[in-house]
């Protein structure tokens, strides 16, 4: 791999809805509350109704409201077929009874030039549910921290309808805006309309670079400690290859938090976690301290308001809760020691107007989360507790290339980092990437701490033979 | 299953296009096959990833992973891509005729 010098933002394209929407206002809005209180899909749906019930939002409800939106369409005025709304709830019913779903294992579909976007989904029952008898799915890729306008939101609903199924979610755990229920034929048509009219990407999905996400960060958020929608979008866009040509044993995600606070719980979700962090000390205001614990400022900026939880008490609710036990009020002065601080956020977060990070800041990165699938869910280990970077970020692409080369040679088929590093071991991990261990990256470094040793390391070598170890200290 | 018709033969495929008889591959059905993935003639360049692909699965029962492919045709990912714009799992696969890859490439 070798590093491609950033190239110039593409300019985003404005998206007028009028120059490019397909359904009139009336389509849009074409039943009544009245017609919809009446309304009955062609299936009973006996279990799938129980979820309606209660004050929640419902999926089936929602569904059903599609399912008379599209009935009530000419038929010329979808590509999909127009009873896949109910289909899809009858299949759904009778998947419940059954206790298995009646999704097909597996499909291969695609776009022309791209290895990933589009999951093949076949119905089991085509002959039952013919309009579900294809329902692909397409990843979009969302804009960073999901900023949108009315009129793009418009554009895609009007888009997925017209050729899909217009059942969409926003969004999908990795964070793409997920189309769901498509014909094979539709694919491409769609593809093309995403790409030249509405600029618009799709995302990663198979082994390769999933859809990059990242937290609101410096637009809208105080914590923010780097541009995340910076870094987000210059990694999407270097990656470009590796997003949308698979060439991985398996997935492989990016995520991006401005602060340890981790809006996009990176550290639970990302095969490679940035989060912003600080080096230098927490920059304490002593008189808003002091007006916090006189009650005059609300603690975590009011967000408990309107219950009485008792006066705010900074011993209870910050100094004890401190998790490296760094802090203390000293003669009415807060103290921190910084060096045992571990940037947890917590007490920045309960009294942001007399606590702030450092200023002095940079990302830490972290290896290795995944969600369950073979040995249960594992979060990502802190291996480079703090750099600096600016873009185009060559410093940590040589980092992310060299995790990518080790776990493309290493990795088993369907193998993530996290599994790969938990097989090889840490140690060889931080061989690949030549950095030193260090207190930083073990769980508890206060109080667990170990070192690794390797034979070369030891003045005077070391010989040791397990076999005879055995001999006196049996398994 | 469907029926098509590919090189005056009706062959079985699967809903995704993919042949369900490995067995009844040969040049003519690839060639056949090949435009169905928008490759509308199999130069040497393409036979040269597909007999890889055929071959690996004949001795393996699966499909390569990318990077073997990769490695073993000499090809770049980009190049696999400008052959089979369609991938390499869905087009390439597809043309070597084996059933539909589950795992990797
Ligand atoms: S992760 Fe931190 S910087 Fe990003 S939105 Fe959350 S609190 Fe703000
Ligand atoms: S950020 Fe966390 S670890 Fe650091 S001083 Fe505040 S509470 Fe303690």
């Amino acid at each position: 791999m070798s590093f491609k010098p950033p190239g110039p933002k593409v300019p985003q394209r404005e998206i007028k809805y009028d120059e490019v929407r397909i359904y009139t206002d009336e389509e849009i809005h074409n039943y009544t509350e009245e017609e919809l209180k009446n309304f009955k899909i062609k299936y009973d749906i006996p279990m799938l109704e129980e979820l309606e019930k209660g004050p929640w939002p419902s999926f089936v409800a929602d569904t059903k409201q599609l399912a008379l939106h599209r009935r009530k369409l000419a038929d010329d005025r979808v590509l999909m077929p127009k009873e896949c709304a109910e289909d899809l709830l009858g299949q759904l019913q009778l998947s419940l009874e059954h206790g298995e779903t009646h999704w097909k294992h597996g499909g291969i579909v695609g776009v022309s030039g791209y290895g990933g976007g589009v999951i093949g989904r076949y119905s089991d029952l085509p002959e039952r549910f013919p309009a579900i008898a294809h329902f692909h799915t397409m990843r979009i890729n969302q804009p960073n921290s999901k900023f949108y306008k009315t009129d793009y939101l418009r554009a895609i609903a009007d888009l997925w309808n017209f050729r899909g199924s217009g059942c969409m979610n926003m969004h999908g755990s990795t964070g793409d805006i997920i189309f769901l229920g498509t014909t094979t034929e539709q694919l491409e048509p769609i593809f093309q309309e995403m790409a030249h009219v509405l600029n618009q990407d799709i995302g990663g999905s198979g082994s390769n670079l999933r859809t990059p996400s990242c937290c609101i960060g410096k637009a809208r958020c105080e914590f923010a400690l780097f541009d995340t929608q910076e870094m987000c979008y210059e990694m999407t866009m270097h990656y470009q290859d590796e997003l949308h040509r698979p060439a991985f044993p398996y997935k492989f995600k990016f995520k991006f938090d401005g602060c340890p606070n981790g809006c996009v719980a990176s550290i639970a979700r990302a095969d490679i976690s940035f989060i912003g962090t600080w080096r230098d000390d927490i920059r304490i205001d002593q008189e808003a301290v002091k007006a916090y614990m006189a009650g005059e400022l609300l603690p975590n900026a009011g967000a408990h308001r309107g219950r009485d939880w008792g006066k705010f008490d900074i011993q209870r609710e910050v100094i004890d809760r401190c998790p490296t036990k760094c802090m203390a009020l000293e003669d009415g002065k807060l103290v921190i020691n910084n060096a045992e601080c571990n940037r947890c956020m917590h007490c920045i977060n309960t009294m942001p107007r007399a606590l702030r990070p450092g200023t002095d800041t940079g990302v830490m990165l972290l290896f290795g989360a995944k969600a369950p699938i073979l040995d249960g869910a594992q979060m990502s280990v802190c291996l480079i507790p703090f750099m600096k970077t600016e873009p185009p970020y060559d410093n940590v692409k040589e980092i992310i290339e060299k995790t990518f080369d080790w776990w493309m040679e290493e990795g088993k088929n369907r193998e993530r980092l996290g599994e790969l590093i938990q097989r090889m071991g840490l140690p060889k991990f931080l061989e690949v990437l030549g950095i030193p261990p260090a207190p930083h990256m073990i769980t508890e470094p206060r109080s667990n701490p170990y070192i690794f040793w390797r034979a070369e390391d030891v003045p005077g070598g070391l010989t040791f033979d397990i076999n005879e170890y055995r001999t006196k200290h049996a398994r | 299953m469907a029926m098509i018709e590919l090189a005056g033969k009706q062959v079985e495929v699967d809903e995704d296009g993919f042949i369900q008889d490995p067995e009844i591959w040969d040049k003519e059905l690839a060639e056949a096959l090949a435009p169905l993935e928008e490759v509308p003639t199999l130069t040497e360049d393409h036979w040269k990833v597909v007999n890889m692909i055929r071959e690996y699965y004949l001795r393996t029962g699966v499909a390569p992973m990318i990077r073997k492919l990769c490695k073993d045709t000499g090809f770049t990912l980009k190049q696999i891509y400008e052959l089979f714009p369609t991938g390499p799992a869905k087009g390439a696969c597809k043309i070597a005729g084996l059933p539909k890859p589950t795992g990797c490439v």
